[in-house]
């Protein structure tokens, strides 16, 4: 009797295992697909994050024959936005950074990237400066350093030197007001 | 283009709300590929080009089309930095080749673009304990289906062993009623 009673509990239990197994399957692979479409595959993790900004002297935008490098920042807390006047996603969020600027929280460094300098100030006249200064990255060299693939991009760089966020694609207002300001104040307090 | 007047003219069955529609959808797509076309060009075309070096000796140039197809452009993320059009592509081949210039190994110049890009730009993921999933994974999933598929002839070995054997009559009578003599 025991045997019996003990054969159709295991053959319920196998039974129950036909019908969980793919169903358990069915919802990981539900879960999986899931997740990829909230993953954005443009969004690659920077490699930069908490390591020295890279060294760099590029020519001033609007004063050429003066340069700026990565040393003349030390101390400061500093924002380095990648831009071009050829950039559409560029225009959508220059009016946060122009509103940033207002705030004299932060300086607001712009690499102008791959443009051509007339072209550049010429943008900036029309739309707006919250750069304390931009600099010229003609060949692209020094956004490569940055690990930059796509303006705009937006780095925030602390007192000691060190890429502590990366923004990649335009900053909207949420990412601004959550993200980088607070961010920025802490950094600022340190 | 089509004229939808005079389809809807000549085909009466057709109703306003369907012409609405049509016309409605058509508009849609042709203000997509508008925007398509828009967002192309005025990314494209004023954007610097990449600054031109002299070519490389022959066995440099073969040298750096290996290394350019082990490397992924960021832009195009499907694609080679040999084989993409992008202009970030165009940027990283010459860094490539700067750095080769420069007398950097091909690891050398790997690591160099793996400092900046990480690993993404690699088209062969490193072995870590991170990428186990994505390296080990398959072979995983392809000892579980070998498990599965000898647990089922297993199974059927077993069934077929305990049904009752056939005696030499039967069987004669078996292949009669098949036709085998």
């Amino acid at each position: 009797m025991t045997g019996i009673a003990s054969k159709s509990a295991n053959g319920n239990l196998l039974k129950a295992w036909r019908y969980a197994l793919p169903l358990a399957i069915f919802f990981g692979l539900v879960w999986f697909l899931y997740k990829g479409l909230s993953l954005n595959p443009r969004e690659i993790p920077s490699a930069l994050l908490n390591k020295p900004v890279p060294d760099f002297s590029l020519p001033q935008l609007h004063q050429p024959d003066k340069t700026l490098s990565a040393a003349d920042m030390k101390g400061k807390v500093w924002v380095l936005n990648v831009w071009g006047s050829w950039c559409v996603s560029c225009r959508y969020e220059h009016p946060l950074l122009n509103a940033l600027a207002k705030q004299n929280l932060v300086p607001i460094i712009g690499l102008n990237w791959k443009d051509k300098p007339d072209d550049a100030k010429g943008w900036l006249r029309k739309f707006g400066d919250p750069y304390q200064l931009s600099v010229s990255d003609l060949d692209g060299r020094v956004a490569i350093n940055f690990g930059v693939y796509g303006a705009p991009e937006t780095f925030i760089i602390d007192k000691a030197g060190m890429i502590r966020y990366k923004h990649t694609g335009p900053i909207n207002e949420e990412v601004m007001r959550d993200t980088l300001i607070p961010l920025i104040r802490d950094l600022g307090k340190a | 283009m089509i004229d939808l007047h005079s389809i809807t003219k000549s085909n009466p069955s057709i109703g306003e709300g369907f012409r609405a529609r049509v016309a409605g959808e058509a508009r849609q797509c042709l203000s997509f590929v508008f925007v398509c076309v828009a967002l192309a060009c005025s990314s494209a075309f004023a954007q610097t080009a990449t600054p031109e070096l002299p070519p490389a000796s022959p066995e440099l140039e073969l040298r750096l089309k290996k290394l350019e197809t082990e490397l992924r452009c960021l832009v195009c993320q499907n694609q080679t930095l040999a084989e993409s059009p992008a202009g970030l592509a165009g940027d990283l081949r010459r860094e490539v080749r700067l750095l080769a210039d420069a007398g950097k190994n091909d690891e050398e110049i790997k690591a160099h673009l793996k400092a900046r890009y990480g690993d993404f730009v690699l088209y062969k993921p490193p072995v870590e304990s991170k990428t186990w999933l994505l390296w080990f994974g398959p072979f995983v999933l392809l000892l579980g289906g070998a498990v599965i598929v000898v647990a089922i002839t297993r199974r059927t070995r077993a069934v077929s062993a305990e049904a009752p054997k056939l005696n030499e009559t039967d069987r004669d009578r078996a292949s009669k009623l098949l036709g085998d003599n």
